[in-house]
């Protein structure tokens, strides 16, 4: 009996836990990543002859809570057609028993490192309405995405945005499918222990919504989902991360007061985040049009409403937005004034 | 290479293999007896390490004692006192290898078996020489923690070594001795510049018959793993933790 070292051993640990594609159209190329609840493989679409990137579960059966999450999460992306949220193509078990979904293929990079090679913030702010134009679309269909951060957001070679992984996303009032909303696993994961009778059912349930609990992203989880207070979340929950996203794409960082030495924010701009990342909910924006306006305003050099200018901070940015024109007629004064003066000498 | 070479196995397998505590419990004394080979076959390579470790016994007295397990097992009826709902059957043999090396200690046995377990080959010297090649480190105290996890990690090492020689029987029983060497080469020598492109010019076929018979090759590897982990498991939901901690997801 040959013996195995210790890499021979994870080798094969890797290849055993291969997914079986077999009756699929699909043809299995690489491991690309690995979430909270599978593992995100690129493969070849035997019929259709293009790349897909497949969702696959970590365990096998199509009944458990994981499935049914993946199942949703696939149903979410399927009523979300939106050129900023990647779309899905099929849905599915594999002939070991695991689900998966098939989703376009995005060759791009994560926000996190795309940004790196973008210097002006203006350019990093109209990628940051981009995020703005997919988020809204979703709320307006009554989906939360719950877990907005660089990583879940794809850049494309032509500059296209994807908002990624919706894995964690909550549905509201369901526009796509009551059936979604029957099979929501969400109802289980987050219902309250106090609603079950049992204590076994109880323990179960603490230990469900305790994994519920830290579902998001530290420092891009808005407070009242960091509390696991899911009854209460609404839109302004995902403008809490959109802040930390804004905050993240204009200093490297997405908490506020960044320290000594990192770049110092405009106060327009500051003032946006500072306000999309309230501790409650009621001192952020509505919704994520009117944060996307203000974004919007700022990048064309008006005032925003998150921000009541001073006179000194209005003339300024009158200056800033006016530049050419203020030069020119000063330009002009000043050519009369010298016209003049040499007329009277 | 056909195609068709590759389908998923279906029933052309034999059955799913029977728990060895089932077995072990057997009125039929032949089953009990495949059921401590099968046993052995498994768990005799980690216990002669376990003890040489653990207990830093020397090498001849390690093989008294791995053998003496065994037979102690088969006499004692150790495996019917196994409570799956308490713990692992793995944990529950490490702890009884841990009471028998102290009874033998007390009692000052020193007494030369063999033979007790007569289909089962057990090369000590090629366990003597992995054992020089696994990593331990002998400054490290030995904590339950560590003990489990080294006991955990030969009892995995060894379950996967028979998995691959099964893969091998079954694949030349079908002639697919290529598909092994394929797999053999890509998965377990581990030759990182090694790609399919290299192994398609290798053996003269094309890159889509390597990618079909790895896949094949790894599926077949994956059932007969599981099959022979179940078989070491003592109850379902054991059996179900254990492939996950195998394999990183549940088996199905």
């Amino acid at each position: 009996m040959k013996f195995l070292s210790d890499s021979a051993i994870e080798r094969l640990r890797g290849s055993a836990g291969t997914p079986d594609l077999s009756g699929t159209r699909y043809r299995l190329l690489d491991r690309i990543a690995r979430g909270g609840m599978g593992i995100v493989y690129t493969a070849q679409d035997e019929q259709l002859q293009r790349r897909v990137a497949l969702k696959i579960l970590d365990s096998s059966g199509a009944n458990g809570d994981f499935a049914n999450r993946l199942i949703r999460e696939a149903r979410v992306l399927a009523a979300l057609e939106h050129p900023g949220i990647v779309p899905v193509h099929d849905v599915g078990t594999l002939a070991d028993g695991r689900v998966f979904y098939a989703m376009k293929f995005v060759e791009g990079q994560r926000l996190d490192e795309y940004i790196e090679s973008v210097a002006s913030v203006p350019d990093r702010l109209r990628i940051f309405l981009r995020i703005c134009d997919a988020v809204a679309f979703a709320h307006a269909r009554g989906v939360l995405h719950r877990d907005l951060k660089p990583a879940n957001i794809m850049v494309g070679p032509f500059g296209e945005v994807l908002v990624m992984d919706w894995g964690l996303a909550k549905i509201l009032n369901s526009l796509a499918s009551n059936a979604t909303r029957e099979n929501d696993p969400e109802a289980t994961i987050f219902e309250k222990p106090k609603q079950f009778a049992t204590a076994g059912e109880a323990t179960e349930i603490s230990v469900v919504t305790g994994h519920g609990t830290v579902m998001g992203t530290p420092g891009y989880m808005s407070p009242e989902q960091a509390r696991g207070d899911v009854d209460h979340l609404d839109a302004r929950s995902d403008i809490f991360s959109l802040g930390a996203l804004l905050q993240f794409l204009v200093t490297g960082h997405p908490e506020p007061a960044p320290p000594s030495g990192r770049p110092r924010l405009d106060k327009s701009l500051a003032a946006i985040c500072s306000k999309s990342t309230a501790e409650l909910p009621a001192g952020r924006y509505p919704n994520v049009q009117e944060m996307a306006l203000d974004v919007s305003r700022y990048l064309d050099g008006l005032a925003v409403g998150a921000h009541e200018e001073s006179v000194f901070e209005k003339a300024a940015r009158f200056y800033r937005r006016y530049r050419f024109f203020i030069l020119l007629i000063a330009a002009y004064l000043a050519m009369r004034v010298l016209i003049l003066l040499f007329m009277h000498r | 290479m056909d195609k068709e070479d590759f389908r998923a196995g279906g029933d052309r397998f034999p059955p799913t293999r029977r728990s060895v505590i089932e077995a072990a419990r057997s009125i039929d004394a032949e089953e009990r007896e495949q059921a401590l080979e099968a046993l052995c076959a498994a768990y005799w390579k980690p216990v002669y390490k376990y003890i040489r470790w653990r207990w830093n016994r020397p090498a001849e007295a390690a093989q008294d004692l791995t053998q003496g397990f065994f037979q102690e097992l088969l006499e004692r009826e150790l495996l019917d006192k196994f409570d799956a709902s308490r713990s692992r059957l793995r944990t529950y043999l490490r702890v009884c290898v841990d009471s028998f090396v102290l009874n033998e200690d007390k009692a000052g046995r020193r007494q030369k078996r063999g033979g007790s377990i007569s289909h089962v080959a057990l090369d000590f010297a090629a366990a003597e020489e992995e054992l020089g090649t696994t990593a331990i480190n002998p400054a490290k105290i030995a904590s339950p923690e560590s003990l489990e996890e080294f006991f955990e990690k030969e009892s995995m090492r060894s379950l996967f070594a028979l998995a691959v020689e099964d893969l091998r029987k079954f694949c030349d029983e079908r002639d697919r001795a290529r598909t092994f060497h394929l797999f053999e080469a890509y998965d377990l020598e581990g030759n990182e510049k090694l790609s399919y492109d290299q192994l398609a010019k290798d053996y003269g076929i094309s890159v889509t018959d390597v990618t079909n018979a790895l896949a094949w090759a790894r599926r077949e590897f994956r059932r007969i793993a599981l099959d022979r982990l179940r078989e070491l498991c003592g109850s379902e939901d054991e059996f179900q933790r254990e492939a996950r901690a195998a394999f990183g997801w549940d088996a199905k």
